[in-house]
C-alpha cells in the first residue's frame, strides 16, 4: 500500500538555519494493516503522516501509494489523489465549524461530485453507525471532543478510502473517550479493510494496533510486531 | 452548479454580518451614486425648462428707460417702440430668421358661457410659435392671412381649452373677450410641461392693433438670428442691434438700461458653464463613492479569504482541487454583490422615480415658482454600467486573496489560525 525509499525532509527555518527532519526513511506498509508510528515530538513522525497524505512534499527519494509515484503532482492531481484514496483524522479535529455533522461528513462525497440527497443519506448513515444520528444538525461546537471526533471519523471513511492517516486522534481526549476512539478505528480497519496508520506518542494508543514503528530523531530506530 | 450555490447559501447563512458589510458597502455606493446623479440631473432638467421657454438662438427686444443723458435729452427717459421701429429693424438687420414684432396685454378675461379663465394675451405675427418653442397639438398657429386680414382668431393651451371646453373639440368654437368673438384655430402646448405659469394666448399682431392698441405700440421684438454660435458673436451682434435703435430712438448706445436685450444663446451658454461645473462635481464625488464601494469589498474580502484559509486546507485535506476553491470565493462574491447591487439599484431608482413623480403632481398645483427640480432620474444604462463595475470588482476583489489562498501548501493552510 505504502512504499518509502529514502526519504529525506528539510525545513530552511532561514537563510543560515535549516531543520532536516526526516534523514532516509524506508517503509513499507502492507494493504489492510493497522500501524502507528511512536515517538518523542520533533522526531519527525507527523511530516511523514504529512508527506504520505500528499499534504506536503518531500525533498529526496521516491514514495508510492498504491503503486502510484507520487511526486511533483500538482495541486489539482494531489487533491484527486486525496479524494479518492486518503481520509483524514486530525488531533484537533478539523471539522468546519459553520457546517452541521451531516454537512462535514458530506463533505468529501461534494468533492467527488455525488448528488446533494444520496450524500446527506450516506452521511446519515454513517452517523449512524458512530451512535451520532442525533446529532447530525448540530454543529462542531455543541458537541463533546468525542463526539466531533467520531464526526471526522465519519467524515474520513465515507468516501471509502484505502488509507486513513490519523495524527494523534486521541490526544485532545480523556483516556475513556480514547478508547472509543481507538475501538472505532480497529472496527473501521477490520471491517472496511481500510490500512490505517496512526501517529500517536501514547503507548497504551499503540499496543493496539499491530506493528509499532518507533521513530528517533527522523529516522525509523525500531520496529515491533504486536501481532502474535 | 446548483450544488455549488448550496454550498455558497450555506456559508452566507454562517457568516450573515459578513454578508451584510459587503452588501452594505456595494449596495450604499450604487445607491449614492444614483441619488447623486438623480439630484443632479434633476437641477440641471428644472434649469433647462427655463431656457425652453424661447428658443436658444433668439433674442429679444424690449424697451427700457434711459440711463444717462443724450444729445440734450434728459436721463430717465421712457421709451416706446411702435411698430415702424419693427418694421425698420426687420429691413436693417443681417442674418434674420423669424421675426415678430409682440403686443403684449397682461390681463385679460376669456370668457365661454359662464366659465372665465384669465391670462394674458400676446398678439403676434406668424413664426412666433417658433422662437417660442410652441408645439401645435391641433389645428394651426396664426398665418399671414390671419394677420393681414386682421382676422379675429384666437391660439389657446391645451389646459385652457380643457378648463372652457371640457370633454369637447374646441377648434372652430369662440370665446370672448373683451365682449370680441375669437374664434379658436389651434391648440398648442409646450415643452417639459411649460412650469407653472398661467399659459397665455395668441392672436394676430394686427388683430391686437385693430381692437387693444390703434397706436400699434410695441411691447417687444423678437427675432431669431443665424450665424451666431457663441457669446462673443452673439455679444457683437448686441451691439449692432443697439447702435441702430440707439440712432432711431436717440439715446446713447452705451446706455444698456435704454433698451434690454435679452439674449437667450449668452444665457443658455452661462447655464451650461454651470451645469458643466455641477456634472464634474456629481461625477467626481460619484466615483469616490463607487471606489469607496470597491474598496470596502476588496478589503472585506481580504480578511474573508484569511480567515477561512483554515477551512481551506481542510477542504483540500478532503480533496478540493484549487479551481473548486477559488470558483467558491469568486462565485460567493459575485452573488453577493450582485445581489445587494441590484439591492441598491432599486433602492436608488424607487427614491429617484417617487421623488420624481411626487414633483410632477405637485408641480402642477402650484402657481408661478420656477421649478428649479425636475424630473430627478438617472439614466439607467450608466447605474448598470456602475453596478457592473462594483461587480466586476468584486469578483477581482475577490479572486486576488482566494488565488494567493489557494497556492498555500494543504498542512501550511491547516497550520493556519
Amino acid at each position: 500500500m505504502i512504499h518509502l525509499e529514502n526519504i529525506h525532509k528539510t525545513y530552511n527555518l532561514n537563510t543560515s538555519n535549516a531543520l532536516h527532519v526526516l534523514k532516509g526513511i524506508n517503509l513499507d506498509v502492507a494493504d489492510g494493516d493497522f500501524v502507528s508510528i511512536m515517538g518523542a515530538s520533533g522526531s519527525g513522525k507527523s511530516t511523514l503522516l504529512n508527506i504520505i497524505g500528499i499534504l506536503d512534499t518531500y525533498d529526496e527519494g521516491s514514495y508510492y501509494l498504491d503503486g502510484q509515484l507520487i511526486q511533483n503532482l500538482t495541486e489539482t492531481e494531489s487533491a484527486k489523489v486525496r479524494n479518492k484514496m486518503i481520509g483524514f483524522v486530525f488531533q484537533s479535529f478539523n471539522l468546519i465549524n459553520f457546517k452541521t455533522a451531516l454537512e462535514n461528513v458530506a463533505l468529501p462525497l461534494y468533492y467527488r461530485g455525488v448528488s446533494r440527497k444520496k450524500r446527506n443519506d450516506m452521511a446519515l448513515g454513517y452517523l449512524d453507525k458512530l451512535g451520532l444520528k442525533d446529532w447530525a444538525n448540530y454543529l462542531p461546537s455543541e458537541m463533546s471532543g468525542g463526539q466531533k471526533q467520531r464526526v471526522a471519523i465519519a467524515r474520513a471513511i465515507i468516501a471509502k478510502p484505502r488509507l486513513i492517516l490519523a495524527d494523534e486522534p486521541t490526544g485532545a481526549l480523556d483516556s475513556k473517550t480514547s478508547q472509543e476512539v481507538m475501538d472505532i478505528l480497529r472496527q473501521v480497519n477490520e471491517e472496511e479493510k481500510i490500512t490505517m496508520l496512526i501517529v500517536t506518542h501514547a503507548r497504551e494508543v499503540a499496543e493496539q494496533t499491530h506493528q509499532i514503528i518507533n521513530f528517533k530523531d527522523g529516522l525509523i530506530s525500531s520496529i515491533e510486531n504486536m501481532r502474535q | 452548479m446548483k450544488d455549488l450555490f448550496e454550498e455558497i447559501f450555506l456559508t452566507i447563512r454562517a457568516n450573515k454580518q459578513r454578508t451584510f458589510l459587503t452588501g452594505f458597502s456595494i449596495a450604499w455606493g450604487i445607491f449614492m451614486l444614483i441619488i447623486l446623479l438623480g439630484a443632479g440631473n434633476g437641477l440641471q432638467n428644472g434649469m433647462m425648462q427655463g431656457f425652453n421657454y424661447m428658443s436658444k438662438n433668439s433674442m429679444s427686444i424690449h424697451p427700457g428707460v434711459t440711463s444717462m443723458p443724450y444729445k440734450g435729452l434728459q436721463k430717465g427717459r421712457r421709451l416706446q417702440l411702435k411698430q415702424n421701429d419693427a418694421d425698420f429693424l426687420k429691413t436693417h438687420l443681417k442674418n434674420i430668421a423669424e421675426f415678430s414684432a409682440v403686443y403684449q396685454k397682461w390681463s385679460i378675461s376669456l370668457i365661454r358661457g359662464k366659465d372665465v379663465v384669465s391670462t394674458s394675451m400676446s398678439g403676434v405675427e406668424p413664426g412666433y410659435e417658433v422662437m417660442r418653442n410652441l408645439i401645435i397639438s391641433s389645428g394651426r398657429f396664426v398665418n399671414n392671412t390671419d394677420n393681414r386680414e386682421s382676422r379675429k382668431v384666437i391660439v389657446i393651451h391645451s389646459k385652457t381649452a380643457g378648463v372652457l371646453f371640457p370633454n369637447e373639440n374646441s377648434i372652430g368654437q369662440y370665446v370672448q373677450i373683451n365682449q370680441v368673438p375669437f374664434q379658436i384655430v389651434g391648440i398648442y402646448e409646450e415643452e417639459g410641461g411649460g412650469g407653472n405659469r398661467q399659459p397665455e394666448v395668441y392672436i394676430p399682431l394686427n388683430t391686437a392693433y385693430t381692437i387693444f392698441n390703434p397706436d400699434k405700440n410695441v411691447s417687444n421684438i423678437s427675432f431669431t438670428v443665424t450665424g451666431v454660435n457663441n457669446s462673443e458673436e452673439s455679444e457683437i451682434y448686441t451691439k449692432e442691434v443697439r447702435q441702430l435703435l440707439a440712432q432711431r430712438l436717440q439715446f446713447d448706445p452705451e446706455d444698456t438700461n435704454a433698451l434690454w436685450i435679452h439674449d437667450n444663446l449668452s444665457s443658455y451658454m452661462q447655464a451650461q458653464t454651470i451645469f458643466n461645473g455641477i456634472a464634474l462635481f456629481v461625477w467626481i464625488i460619484g466615483i469616490g463613492t463607487l471606489i469607496a464601494g470597491i474598496v470596502g469589498v476588496s478589503n472585506i474580502m481580504l480578511i474573508t479569504v484569511k480567515e477561512r484559509t483554515h477551512e481551506f486546507g481542510i477542504r483540500k485535506a478532503l480533496g478540493a482541487t484549487p479551481r473548486s476553491i477559488l470558483r467558491l470565493v469568486v462565485v460567493e462574491s459575485l452573488t453577493i454583490t450582485t445581489m445587494f447591487g441590484y439591492i441598491g439599484l432599486l433602492l436608488g431608482i424607487g427614491l429617484t422615480e417617487g421623488v420624481a413623480s411626487i414633483l410632477a403632481k405637485t408641480g402642477q398645483a402650484a402657481t408661478d415658482k420656477p421649478e428649479i427640480f425636475v424630473n430627478p432620474t438617472v439614466d439607467l444604462g450608466v447605474v448598470l454600467a456602475a453596478t457592473a463595475i462594483l461587480i466586476l470588482a468584486g469578483a477581482i476583489a475577490g479572486y486576488i486573496p482566494a488565488k494567493r489562498a489557494v497556492n498555500v501548501k494543504p498542512i501550511e493552510a491547516l497550520q493556519h489560525k
